[in-house]
């Protein structure tokens, strides 16, 4: 195996995959970003014994640009009496740990390129894992602060469900994957996906399922998908924390919720469907499994009533929290025996 | 410092979920509700006023207006009213008595449709609100065929109909009551089964029977909290009493036995449609009062004493004796009444409608403090009003 690529050993070379790289993700996830609205809407429509949008484009494929185009030439209103950084600030807050999180995701074994091993992967942080939650919980930040900013009582009260939410299911989730930890011995994805490779009986779907199922949820509950959608509930909150907001700041929220899809998407994939192993070429691996993800998240939103807060905060606590703990307990027992 | 501060939110009328145009101040701690205030008017057009300027033929398309969602039970109930103030409730020939029923029923499954469309939307569940109103399209096509009208039917006549049912007509009435009860098998597979469903509208916007009969509360909200009262049994109108069919009740009176009950009632709804198909025979449709009754139209085409008759009837109307007299009937949302005094001329002197929606929303307040936000959004849902005739 030739020597790790590193920025010591060919600097040149180095910056330059690394931006290759970074683009190749970035370009990559903002198509999926744009095309999981196309879906969603497209998927939903024929659950809904509807089409979704056919008019732009070949099967309306030019939906998500025509959205975009749309939006971008919207008025950007911000309140009088917003508190003006913080409202300005609020849209970006979101979508960037949205985006970041994937920097740590591996997209593929490793490529020698120049005489030199490179990693499909963009940084191989020792605690990725801990860096993808430390992340997902910024994120919260930017939706209470967009509820407060706005200085709206519908918003306000989107954005504390969002805090008290993500605070409840973080802990959850980040329990459930210790079980996860342990059996890999490692916090890098890297090493995560290193445990799982081999068989297809490695992944650790199959020796966590309830660790699986665990952090499935808390994640859906984490980036407020449906049926944990409450900081947003439309029919009762009107819109939630992104209520008084338009134009691109609208569109970066809607970004981060899918950005927040994909991240969820692949995270699961890495840690409990060995990432990019399987029958393909890793990256397509991945998109497979990514693209799984997002469909159920989709066929979720199509089926499930929203929960009320008190359930979703009883649930947290009293369901799922006990669940990952008693999983780690189990998990611990089988590995010392 | 325990002052405790509430958050006065001031919900609609310009709200995704408040049915229209109510407005509820809602004062919350937290998110529980502390107290709830319903603010009506919004839709206010004074029907019952305009109606006293009109002869009483004219005054029938006002009557769509009330409850939008269930034109023909409006237009039902005020022709009930007015035959009874004529005097002439015995003189409906039996073929409109029974299309008025089978009009009728096809009305309140229309209404409960967009009823549970528009709930479990509320409460999040996207596609059954889409497939509710796939079926709704179908009974509004019919109204079309039969009225020219999707909502705004105008479609009986003091004295039994305006026309004929169009050809074809039965059979879509039948394609479409064949077809309900596995239509309403996929939103209780949707539905009734799932956690969450069952978690959001059990012991949700609770009401005991009592309560619910000192507010006045009536139709399947009533039936819900266990209480056996239907004016369709037990005080029937054209012809109610010949049909066989179960009085829907439940026992807990929270917003899913509401649910299921509505759910019920669209059975029963087919199984009365179903008789009264097979009860529809040639006949008359309308009855033989040419004091009340316009002429049909090729008398009024093609003889004088037809066109006179026309006339005379369109510009002068017809004038009841003096008297009042109080109509009920069992509307979709409960039920509707119309209270109507004449004075001897061909305006009604007043008019005054008793909406199901306006008295049921009395039970918001009481059926929603102490719950949480999300709650009262379901409890609206469940009320099913209609701020057309709420605001009148």
């Amino acid at each position: 195996m030739p020597e790790m690529l590193s920025l010591s050993n060919d600097p040149i070379l180095f910056i330059a995959v690394m931006l290759a790289k970074i683009l190749a993700v970035f370009v990559v996830l903002l198509l999926i970003v744009a095309y999981a609205t196309y879906a969603e809407r497209k998927i939903i429509g024929h659950m809904q014994t509807r089409l979704g949008p056919t008019m732009t484009g070949p099967l309306g494929l030019l939906q998500p640009i025509a959205d975009g185009l749309k939006l971008f030439f919207k008025e950007d209103i911000i309140p009088a009496q917003a508190s003006k950084v913080a409202f300005i600030l609020a849209p970006m807050m979101i979508l960037v740990p949205a985006f970041i999180t994937v920097a740590v995701v591996p997209f593929g074994g490793d490529v020698v390129i120049g005489g030199y091993t490179v990693p499909l992967q963009i940084a191989d942080l020792d605690v990725g894992i801990l860096f993808i939650l430390a992340m997902e919980g910024l994120g919260v930040y930017g939706i209470v602060l967009a509820g407060w900013a706005s200085n709206n009582k519908y918003s306000l009260l989107g954005g504390i469900r969002s805090a008290a939410q993500v605070i409840s299911y973080e802990l959850a989730a980040g329990l459930s994957i210790v079980a996860v930890f342990m059996l890999a011995e490692t916090l890098s994805l890297r090493g995560i996906v290193e445990a799982q490779s081999g068989s297809m009986f490695n992944w650790f779907v199959f020796s966590q399922p309830l660790a699986f199922c665990v952090f499935f949820i808390t994640s859906v509950a984490e980036i407020n998908r449906v049926p944990f959608d409450l900081p947003e509930a439309e029919t009762e909150l009107v819109s939630g924390f992104c209520t008084e907001y338009s134009s691109m700041k609208y569109a970066l929220f809607f970004m981060a919720e899918y950005a927040n899809m994909v991240v969820v998407a692949a995270v699961i994939s890495t840690l409990f469907l060995g990432g990019p192993a399987g029958p393909f070429p890793g990256v397509i691996n991945l998109l497979l499994k990514i693209f799984f993800f997002m469909f159920v998240l989709i066929w979720m939103r199509a089926t499930f009533p929203r929960v009320r807060y008190d359930q979703l905060m009883f649930m947290g606590w009293k369901v799922f929290l006990p669940l990952a703990l008693l999983n780690i307990v189990i998990t611990g027992a089988v590995i010392v025996l | 410092m325990a002052t405790k501060e509430t958050m006065t939110i001031n919900m609609g009328p310009q709200h995704p979920s408040t049915h229209g145009v109510l407005q509820l101040i809602l004062e919350l701690d937290g998110e529980t509700v502390v107290k709830a205030t319903p603010h009506i008017g919004f839709l206010h057009r004074g029907v019952e006023k305009l109606a006293e300027n009109r002869s009483y033929h004219k005054a029938l398309p006002l009557t769509d207006r009330l409850d939008y969602l269930a034109p023909m039970s409006n237009n039902l109930g005020y022709v009930l009213a007015v035959e009874k103030l004529l005097g002439i409730t015995h003189e409906i020939p039996q073929r409109a008595k029974v299309v008025r029923v089978m009009m009728a029923e096809l009305t309140r499954i229309k209404s409960h449709l967009v009823w549970l469309a528009t709930h479990a939307l509320d409460i999040g569940a996207m596609t059954v609100f889409i497939y509710c109103f796939r079926e709704r399209e179908l009974i509004m096509d019919m109204y079309e065929k039969l009225s020219g009208a999707r909502m705004t039917s105008n479609y009986f006549r003091v004295g039994g109909l305006s026309e004929d049912l169009p050809e074809g007509f039965e059979q879509d009435v039948k394609n479409f009551i064949d077809a309900m009860p596995g239509h309403l098998k996929t939103y209780e597979g949707l539905l009734t089964g799932n956690a969450i469903w069952q978690k959001r509208t059990q012991g949700v916007g609770y009401i005991s029977a009592e309560d619910a009969i000192d507010i006045g509360l009536t139709g399947p909200a009533l039936r819900a909290s266990g209480v056996d009262w239907d004016l369709r049994r037990d005080n029937p109108y054209t012809g109610y009493e010949e049909y066989d069919f179960e009085v829907v009740t439940r026992e807990r009176g929270d917003t899913f036995d509401r649910y299921t009950a509505r759910l019920d009632e669209m059975r029963e709804s087919c199984k009365i449609i179903q008789q009264c198909l097979d009860r529809l025979e040639d006949g008359p449709i309308l009855a033989d009062n040419p004091g009340v009754c316009l002429p049909p139209k090729e008398k009024v085409l093609n003889s004088i004493e037809g066109l006179i008759h026309q006339f005379k009837l369109v510009t002068d109307g017809f004038k009841p004796e003096p008297g009042e007299i109080y109509q009920g009937i069992e509307a979709p949302k409960g039920e509707l009444g119309y209270y109507m005094i004449s004075d001897g001329s061909a305006n009604p002197y007043r008019m005054k409608v008793r909406p199901p929606s306006f008295v049921n929303l009395q039970a918001l307040p009481q059926m929603v403090e102490g719950s949480l936000l999300a709650d009262v959004i379901a409890t609206i849902g469940t009320l099913d009003i209609v701020l057309g005739e709420i605001d009148r």
